[in-house]
């Protein structure tokens, strides 16, 4: 994830930020294929690294290419030391080697320089004497550059290897010195400056060896001719194709690392590399001694994630723990209740939870230290690994099946890795360690059980205080001024939390002004936009699969991470992090002696300025280190004596700044930080402390308020003062794991000190001081401003003259209120805009476009710190027509549910009128739109969302559009998924999304099958299968690291990138979501173009950007930092009467617009023409900025950073301090590189090469005459997306009724790619005798597809595993019957598919909300999670599936009624037609004795729908709403 | 927010009126309030918007319309009491004679009735003098600042109560015999009785404000003597000098300012004595008022009070049209057709007439010979011009005439003039953005700095004036 030259703290000072722009090296992120294939006899062979190397170029799809369209990401072999080919080549270079074993290799990339090349190695050979291990000579690769991309060749080092003896240390001795050897030269020769290939130890070891490069699979052995020498031999290799979102000359960051390779992303780094940090100070170990300081740090932050988690597992195993014990540490399963796990495995992760959290983030994993060959899978198990053991003793796993094929009478067996679980080969010991052997003997090698339970300390253990402390009613006002309460923040957030226990949903985007840019004193939280993942890691859903998650911790001392005692977990256990007073009273007056508490106040002088309150943080740390010294455990750091002579240090900053103080001193591990804090109400401030180093929590002042607000009857309902506590610190707890789960973090073990934010308009000084390591790329304010905003809050609790209000400040930060926060849509500004639509009156605009420009420039945005570099301006008649510039706009995804039918049809008339684009939303869209209506007007949307929850994504929608966009994120609410109420889905709703009306419809926060960069390629690919004319676009959400994202979209060949802010509207979301996460998208849009520019990608992608675009001025700011289109939502609703009531997910907009019921609906205002009329005024005003400033054409403009300058601000006093020349900063140094800045290119899709091409040509008489067809060919799994284009073709003639019954029936042998049978249309049969990959039967619209082993297999098809990961996700209807095991996620979010399986993983049919099911064998965890609809039949022969089944929204029952006997009957013998199942078989057979083992799982909901829908009754007709994805819980 | 549901279930309710017949018998107020569930229940019908546009831009004070309407809905009167004189020192007057341009802007008015907004602000305040509520809240700590308020009208109370409270003391100098200014004389006991006033500068006093009555700063107290005994000066004396209509036999007998007849009648009601000049009745005359304003009906009411034969009301502009014209969308203030309450009570009402001569017998006026006009359509600034239609001439017999066609500016009295005060084009106090006249220390404002206007603007202004003399003075 990060570049050589970049150290990981991002230094946002702009001296050296200004240069390069917003483009940061350590966004980068990586996911790829990953591999191993090992003997079991442990005999070294040439074949198993021609297998490898076979393997890699089969992979070669998850892997990526760059922009000189030859450059491979990475890709790499890690495996044995070929003793014979290095003894008779190391002969011929004129040394000799000791036998095999005694000596070690080094895999060195060297300088190409010779002079720096030769310093390289006498700085190696000096490290090498003074650790006494002599270097026996030095071997240059061979390597043929000939294959090398143009990237590629400029990072290109010379590559040799050198060999050590071993000399009289043992094997393990020998490893740490070389370990201690590499550490040494690497400090020495860190930094190679702008050498574009530096110094760089790939391996160094007396056992395994690392091949690798900037290169794809395909050059690998090209470029190594030692590949292809039969002397090279290994018993194993672990293998790894690299897929980054950047492609600037990193050869280091190939894979493998020393011991692992990974697919996948470290969510947490930042905070596993503090700790680690951390624990060096106290870092002892009995095995290296004194050597041990000269493998500091540990780790290597010039590296990416992956090569860092290589670095802590490097410690831990040469430390003296084994391979898979370190592994076990640093990605731990999960361990909560739900999972069955015998006592012992349990304790041992409880044990190292206190002192190891976990390195989170999805992985797979393959590892060797030479020994053990292994993969493994994190807790979530995101990533696929599929293996297969042969009959001739091969393991082969893989992230794909038939990766390396195998002839069907070999394999021995075939399964997945399954999330948490890890497999094992032992080559000491010869063979196949299954996962639970593994654990359960490295469990019990030391007492842990005993241990835990002997020293964990619990806070109910401790004393209960007589006289809990309580807050003095009459002194609570003038406290919440003291710490900045708002009106607005006890009715909108505090509130609803107290009332309901959960965060509080609004609606319609943020349009206040940014912190930095307020004229109201701000929080320090409120710097700090939240980050999220977005495609390379996904998010999770934190209600239906919290049981990976975790808030639990440890808080205390840590010991040692090289040593186990019992000592080590004797902390003190938190379930969560938020404590109430009385736990504070308990902890003050522990009688522990592991519980020694110390007091810390964070105050200043009242009046204090910047000066002063640095004075007091000082005092604060020096106060927190003379307390540690003391040997206090806990520090608490408290506002609570706040008072008129003393002011509160913002928590934050005194929190993060001792976090980052005590790291520094290598004291962090002796104490945790608890604070005590009166400004901490809100979830993002919890958050915040978390991710900022706080082990735990107490707000006080929170508590006391909702307390006060309980008895003074203020809240929404009335609970009891206890009750309204209890919720809240629930709604502070979901809320937490709500902002873990958008950035895809499982543990609050892990998030803690994490710094998952981006700060907006915080000083570089402050930061690298106080917030080391966050991103804040525009600077901004110092203490000084901090302390004047701390000092006005104070003024207002203790005025100089009169008393303090009564009365909160209002706010306004969410409702506009005079005098409250700035907000861009004024009033004023709402109807001149309606009024100029209205009466097409483009003066009236001018006066609405005056109103926002203004107040642009008084500051609410960034953009209004930029201005126009000035040119000779032309006549308007030459600028391009608005007919032209009006074909670049387009309307925001708003789904039919989110807004009335009338609503939605009424925009998409407007837009194709103007042969512009309007956009579906997710949710789908009735065919009857696909007609144009009388008169000529349409009302089809020409851009259809595919967003996470695949409502209505038929084969049929699909082709009936010339765009199709992921959603990967919305600007309202990134990483979030939805709910829509069944009570909400009506006929209409219900019917255009495929489901049953008066089911709730949840929509997943992360696509289920989007999990890293590579499985966006693919869904692309899939989507430009299925309808080869739309163009796919992407969809994403401004934030730091977006313009890598935006790279990688690009490679994955999408031939449009959107760039959203954070300000974009919704239907329904958190608040905290609408306002705290991601960036504006002036910094989003300036990063991607940067960086695609650099990266040469630009020329073929285009870019679109939308969040809060008003006028011309805006059009014209976007286009010059890189724009060719622009979106408008929000303000396309507000030119059809919206008056941002923001009440959309109330269902109650009385202008008809965000609502679902009829009499709203009726008082509906608008007309096509408003649309129209707004879009010509805004491209009329465009025009008019063009001409001013010469240009003739949009293109023209496109990209023109240099025709932008930054404009001083208004407000001189925090604004002033906002720097934006990284965002006007030019992509090149040299701007007349001729590298394009817009796109002139299209995307080469290679959707020609795909099997469906040739099976087009084969369809002909089904597609033209309906006769049938049958085909029969051999697959691999490089043939991806089998049946999508031949669907889609279907599609385009018969609609979603396709063809009849079996008239297309392709027989297929061999291992199918992804994505197997997407979007099937009905009267297509696919068959496969094989197996097949992930995604298989995605989007299935009607057809069939069958999965069986191969016919002359010899295993057991009902306990292997023939298919991979999210099968049937989103399927429409149709059927399928797999004879073999699935993996995990399998039918998610089918709506009406009907399948047969014979076993499958966890999560199985969650989100379902149709279909049937039917699981002949056991399944995983978690099943039925948020299933509301469809049915399940489980066959539950060992009694256990209630365990594993999520009974929050079913029922489990018998199958008793004839209706539902015969429907499982016919479906199983279906599935004995078309597999020949046995077991299947066998039950039929004993059907009656069988029957009873069936568990029928019934939605509660779907019930009721179908019970009522039986009786005829009418709808539900009370308000009948489907106001769009109301967050739930 | 309490109900959000409640704009689709409530309908509007507004308060029922005695009957014309019985109400101009008498001078009191003639207003029947809602019931507490009733006025709960027009409460809910406030939908809370994300951008209350009655709040920012109808209410000139900015009251904080959707937080006190939830806790009106809630039975949170106390709290939504606090909201209300967050903004509003004087809500029990605006209650009852704001023309309330918060309830056209209501987001419900885009297609509904808007919500009752000026009656619930009236019985919210009047249910908190009732509960007690409402008591002297003074400031714990001084700041041993003097300032000296001049007028005691809407923006001279609002800002003598608001620089109390912030711990100056306050003298408020009032010529006339009792404190209200314009609120006390101008407004007719039917719209608002006068203890009202009382009431509230009751609270006042025991704030500590001091109220010197029957002393015209400048005249009885030199703007000189003022400056050296105080550290500030306030200005709100008004726009006290209204428009004439110089044409032939303006100076007949019984042509008169509406402000004069309705100060007498408003004395009289009071009892206190008439001022020197002869009593201006309208009883068993023919009465004319010019000018179709606010202060227009209220001439008409009194006038009905007092037992006027025929009243007719001319204005020189056009009808306005039932219904708001596109270029006159909603939130703006409606240009539409409305009738008064006094207006209700019975007169005629005659658009695009000018007034070209009064003629009269003895002295007297007996008649006003009138024209009609043709407006022409809106020119590029949106100006219209008139012109006279040819033979529309006609008279209208009155043995009364009222001027109501407005104010000029302040009276540029002995104060403006001794402290050497600059003012605008339009004669009106010049100001700087932070209310200070061209003198320092010297501040103005309501209608003596912006022109005659609504009472709310007077309260509003009166409350930033002294926000601003507060700072000018810390």
């Amino acid at each position: 994830m990060s570049h050589p030259e970049e150290p990981l703290s991002n230094d946002p000072g702009f001296g050296r930020v200004a240069g390069k722009g917003l483009y940061d090296p350590a966004f980068e992120h990586d996911s790829c294929g990953v591999g191993f294939i090992a003997r079991l006899d442990a005999r070294a062979e040439y074949e198993v690294i021609r297998d490898a190397v076979e393997i890699l170029v089969n992979l070669e799809h998850r892997g990526a290419i760059g922009g000189d369209k030859a450059t491979g990401d990475g890709a790499g072999l890690l495996v044995q030391i070929p003793d014979a080919l290095f003894q008779e080549t190391c002969r011929e270079s004129g040394f000799s080697l000791p036998e095999k074993g005694a000596y070690g290799v080094g895999m060195v990339f060297l300088p190409r320089d010779d002079a720096l090349a030769r310093q390289a190695v006498r700085t190696f050979e000096n490290v090498c004497e003074q650790e006494r291990c002599p270097v026996l000579g030095w071997r240059k690769v061979p390597v043929d550059a000939d294959t090398l991309g143009e990237f590629a060749k400029a990072g290109q080092p010379e590559v040799r290897q050198v060999f050590l003896s071993r000399g009289r240390l043992d094997p393990e001795a020998f490893e740490r010195k070389l370990y201690v050897i590499r550490r040494l030269t690497e400090k020495t020769l860190v930094g190679g400056g702008d050498d574009p290939s530096p110094f760089y130890v790939a391996s160094l070891s007396g056992r395994t060896l690392a091949y690798k490069g900037m290169l794809v699979g395909t050059q690998l052995a090209d470029f190594f001719p030692d590949l292809r020498d039969e002397r090279f031999q290994s018993a194993f290799a672990v293998v790894h194709q690299r897929y980054s979102t950047n492609t600037f000359p990193s050869w280091r960051l190939a894979q493998p690392f020393r011991f692992l390779a990974h697919n996948g992303e470290i969510n947490t780094l930042r905070g596993n590399v503090n700790r680690m940090r951390a624990r060096e100070a106290i870092l002892e170990s009995g095995l290296f001694g004194e050597d041990i300081e000269k493998i500091k740090p540990v780790i290597d932050e010039d590296g990416s994630d992956s090569a860092m988690l290589d670095n802590a597992l490097e410690l831990l195993v040469l430390g003296g723990r084994s391979l898979p014990h370190a592994m076990m540490m640093l990605v731990p399963e999960a361990w909560g209740s739900m999972f069955l796990m015998g006592q012992d495995q349990r304790a041992f992760y409880e044990y190292h939870a206190a002192f190891m959290e976990p390195w989170d983030g999805p992985a797979a994993l393959a590892f060797t230290d030479g020994r053990y060959v292994g993969a493994a899978l994190d807790r979530n198990g995101l990533r696929p690994a599929r293996y297969t053991v042969t009959r001739d003793g091969r393991v082969i796993l893989a992230s794909e099946t038939g990766v390396l094929e195998v002839p069907a009478d070999r394999i021995l067996s075939r399964g997945r890795l399954r999330p948490g679980r890890m497999l094992l080969v032992d080559l000491e010991q010869k063979r196949l360690i299954p996962d639970n052997q593994i654990k359960a003997t490295i469990s019990r090698q030391q007492p842990y059980r005993h241990w835990v339970m002997e020293n964990r300390i619990g806070l109910r253990g401790l004393l209960m205080p007589s006289h809990p402390p309580s807050e003095d009613p009459k002194v609570l006002v003038r406290k919440q001024h003291a710490f900045g309460y708002t009106e607005e923040q006890l009715s909108m957030i505090l509130s609803p939390m107290a009332s309901r226990g959960q965060e509080a949903v609004g609606s319609m985007g943020n349009d206040a002004a940014l912190a930095v840019l307020s004229d109201r004193p701000q929080l320090l939280f409120d710097y700090f936009k939240q980050l999220f993942a977005q495609v390379t890691n996904p998010a999770i859903d934190p209600l239906r699969e919290e049981l990976v998650m975790s808030l639990m911790g440890f808080v205390g001392r840590q010991r040692n991470l090289l040593a186990e005692t019992p000592e080590h977990c004797r902390q003190l256990k938190l379930h969560h992090p938020i404590l109430t007073p009385e736990d504070m009273h308990r902890l003050r007056y522990a009688d522990h002696p592991d519980i020694v508490s110390a007091d810390v106040d964070i105050l200043f002088p009242s009046g204090g300025d910047g000066a002063a309150l640095e004075e007091a943080l000082v005092s604060v740390f020096e106060r927190a280190e003379q307390a540690i010294g003391a040997g206090a455990t806990l520090l608490i750091l408290s506002d609570r004596r706040v008072d008129a002579d003393r002011t509160p240090i913002p928590v934050l900053l005194a929190t993060s700044g001792l976090h980052h103080h005590l790291i520094r001193r290598g004291l962090r591990t002796r104490a945790g930080i608890i604070l005590e804090t009166g400004e901490t109400r809100e979830v993002m401030h919890f958050a915040l402390l978390m991710a900022y180093g706080a082990n735990a929590i107490c707000p006080y002042l929170a508590l006391a308020t909702v307390r006060h607000l309980s008895e003074e009857g203020l809240l929404e309902t009335s609970p009891s003062p206890e009750e309204a506590l209890d919720s809240y610190i629930t709604a502070v707890k979901k809320g937490l794991l709500k902002t873990l789960s958008r950035m895809g973090i499982s543990t609050i073990r892990s998030f803690h000190g994490a710094q998952i934010f981006e700060a907006v308009g915080l000083g570089s000084g402050l930061v690298e001081k106080y917030f080391t390591g966050t991103a804040s790329r525009v600077g901004g304010i110092g203490l000084d401003e901090i302390a004047e905003e701390a000092g006005c809050r104070h003024r207002k609790a203790f005025p100089r003259t009169g008393s303090p209000s009564r009365l909160l400040d209002l706010g306004g930060a969410y409702n506009n209120r005079v005098d409250g926060e700035k907000h861009l849509l004024t009033a004023e500004a709402i109807y001149k805009l309606q009024q100029a639509c209205w009466t097409d009156d483009y003066r009236v605009f001018k006066e609405y476009s005056r109103i926002i420009d203004n107040q642009s420039s008084v500051g609410v945005t960034l953009r209004s710190l930029l201005g126009f570099q000035k040119a000779e301006p032309i006549s308007l008649e030459e600028v391009e027509p608005v007919e032209d510039v009006v074909s670049r706009f387009t309307t925001g995804a708003m789904s039919l549910g989110s807004i009335s039918r009338e609503t939605h049809e009424t925009i998409a008339i407007a837009m194709n009128r103007l042969g512009a684009r309007s956009n579906s939303g997710e949710g789908g869209e009735d065919p009857r739109r696909y007609t144009p209506l009388p008169g000529g007007d349409s009302s089809r949307s020409r851009t259809k969302q595919v967003a996470s929850g695949r409502f209505g994504v038929t084969i049929e929608y699909l082709v009936n559009a010339d765009e199709l966009q992921i959603k990967i994120a919305q600007g309202a609410k990134p990483g979030e998924g939805g709910q829509l109420p069944g009570h909400k889905v009506s006929e209409e709703i219900g019917g255009v999304r495929h489901t049953t009306p008066g089911v709730t419809l949840i929509s997943p926060p992360p696509h289920h099958d989007i999990y890293s960069i590579e499985d966006i390629a693919q869904l692309i690919f899939d989507l430009k299968m299925a309808n080869p004319k739309a163009r796919v676009s992407v969809k994403l959400v401004s934030e730091a690291g977006v313009g890598t994202i935006a790279a990688g979209v690009a490679k994955a060949k999408a031939d449009m990138v959107l760039i959203a802010g954070h300000d974009g509207g919704t239907g329904a979301s958190p608040l905290t979501a609408i306002k705290r996460t991601g960036l504006p998208w002036e910094l989003g849009l300036a990063e991607t173009q940067q960086t695609l520019v650099r990266n040469r990608l630009r020329d073929r992608i285009r870019v679109q950007v939308d969040g809060q675009l008003r006028t011309g001025r805006d059009l014209a700011i976007a286009a010059l930092l890189g724009a060719e289109e622009f979106g408008f939502g929000t303000i396309t609703l507000v030119t059809l009467g919206c008056v941002m009531m923001r009440k959309c997910h109330l269902n109650t907009c009385p202008v008809g617009i965000a609502t679902q019921d009829e009499t709203l609906r009726s008082r509906f205002p608008g007309k096509p023409e408003h649309v129209e009329r707004f879009m010509r005024f805004i491209a009329q005003e465009f025009r008019e900025w063009m001409a001013e400033l010469g240009f003739r054409t949009v293109d023209e403009m496109v990209g023109r950073v240099d025709r932008l300058v930054t404009q001083p601000a208004a407000d001189q006093k925090k604004a002033g301090r906002l720097d934006l020349r990284g965002v006007i900063a030019p992509p090149h140094e040299d701007s007349a590189s001729g590298t394009p800045v817009r796109c002139v290119l299209s995307q080469e899709h290679e959707i020609h090469e795909a099997l469906d091409s040739e099976l087009l040509e084969r369809i002909g008489p089904a597609l033209d005459k309906k006769e049938p067809v049958g085909i029969e060919m051999p697959i691999r799994n490089v043939h991806r997306s089998i049946g999508a284009t031949l669907s889609g073709e279907i599609a385009r003639r018969y609609g979603l009724e396709g063809l009849p019954p079996e008239a297309i029936t392709l027989s297929l042998a061999g291992s199918a790619g992804q994505s197997l049978g997407a979007f099937l249309a009905a009267g297509v049969t696919l068959r496969v005798e094989g197996d097949a990959n992930d995604y298989a039967g995605k989007g299935l619209s009607g057809g069939k597809i069958i999965l069986v082993p191969p016919g002359s297999a010899g295993f057991d098809p009902s306990s292997n595993v023939i298919v991979g990961n999210v099968v049937l996700y989103g399927a429409v209807r149709g059927e399928a019957y797999i004879y073999g095991l699935a993996g995990e996620r399998f039918a998610i979010r089918n709506s009406g598919a009907r399948a047969v399986v014979e076993g499958i993983g966890d999560h199985g049919c969650e989100y379902m909300t149709g279909g049937v099911v039917v699981v002949l064998g056991t399944t995983g965890y978690n099943f039925a999670a948020g299933m509301t609809g469809g049915v399940a039949y489980v066959f539950n022969e060992s009694g256990a599936f209630d365990t594993r089944c999520n009974l929050d929204t079913v029922d489990l029952e018998s199958v008793w009624t004839e209706e539902d006997q015969q429907e499982l009957r016919t479906l199983i013998e279906a599935h004995v037609h078309h597999t020949g199942s046995l077991r299947a078989r066998r039950i039929l057979d004993n059907w009656e004795a069988c029957l009873p083992s069936f568990v029928k799982v019934m939605p509660i909901d779907y019930r009721q729908s179908l019970e009522r829908m039986r009786l005829q009754e009418d709808r539900d007709d009370e308000t009948v709403s489907a106001t769009e994805e109301v967050y739930h819980g | 927010m309490g109900k959000p549901t409640g704009f689709m279930i409530y309908e509007r309710q507004d308060p029922s009126k005695r009957p014309v017949n019985d109400r101009i018998r008498d001078y009191r107020e003639f207003a029947a309030p809602l019931t507490d569930a009733e006025l709960e229940s027009q409460a809910a019908r406030c939908m809370d918007c994300g951008i209350p546009f009655c709040h920012v831009y109808g209410c000139p004070v900015k009251n904080l319309i959707p937080n006190w309407n939830d806790m009106v809905y809630r039975k949170k009167g106390r709290r939504a009491l606090d909201l209300l004189h967050a903004t509003n020192n004087l809500p029990e007057i605006t209650g009852r004679v704001c023309p309330a341009p918060c309830e056209p802007a209501c987001t419900l008015a885009i297609n509904q009735p808007a919500v009752t907004i000026k009656q619930i602000e009236l019985q919210l305040v009047e249910r908190g003098w009732e509960e007690g509520w409402i008591q002297p809240e003074p400031a714990p700590l001084k700041s041993g600042k003097r300032v000296a308020v001049a007028g005691s009208g809407p923006a001279g109370l609002a800002a003598a109560q608001q620089l109390a409270r912030r711990g100056h003391e306050v003298v408020v100098f009032e010529r006339s015999d009792r404190v209200g200014g314009l609120l006390r004389y101008g407004i007719p006991d039917f719209k608002m009785e006068k203890w009202v006033i009382d009431r509230r500068v009751e609270q006042m006093v025991a704030e500590g404000v001091v109220f010197e009555t029957g002393v015209e700063a400048g005249v009885d107290i030199s703007g000189r003597y003022m400056q050296r005994t105080f550290d500030a000066i306030l200005l709100a004396t008004g726009a006290g000098v209204p428009r004439d209509l110089d044409v032939p036999g303006r100076d007949l007998m019984g042509i008169r300012f509406a402000m004069d007849f309705l100060v007498q009648q408003n004395r009289r009601n009071s009892g206190e004595p008439a001022p020197t000049g002869e009593e201006i009745l309208a009883q068993r005359k023919n009465v004319v008022v010019i000018g179709g304003g606010d202060t227009g009906s209220d001439c008409i009411g009194t006038a009905r009070r007092q037992g006027a034969n025929e009243i007719v009301q001319i204005e020189i502009l056009s009808q306005p049209p039932p219904q708001r014209t596109p270029d006159n969308p909603w939130p703006t203030w409606p240009h539409v057709l409305a009738t008064s309450s006094s207006q209700e009570e019975g007169c005629r009402r005659l658009w695009d007439v000018a007034t070209k001569a009064f003629a009269g017998e003895e002295g007297a006026v007996r008649k006003l010979q009138c024209v009609r006009l043709d407006w022409s359509e809106p020119d590029e600034q949106g100006r219209r011009t008139c012109r006279e239609i040819a033979g529309s001439e006609f008279e209208i017999e009155a043995e009364l005439v009222l001027l109501a066609m407005g104010f000029v500016h302040l009276e540029h009295g002995p104060l403006v003039e001794g402290l050497e005060l600059d003012r605008d084009g339009r004669g009106n106090l010049q100001v700087a953005s932070n209310f200070m006249t061209s003198v320092p220390g010297v501040f103005a404002a309501g209608d003596s700095m912006m022109g005659a206007s609504l009472v709310v603007r007077a309260i509003d202004s009166g409350r930033l004036a002294a926000a601003a003399v507060d700072s000018y003075l810390s």
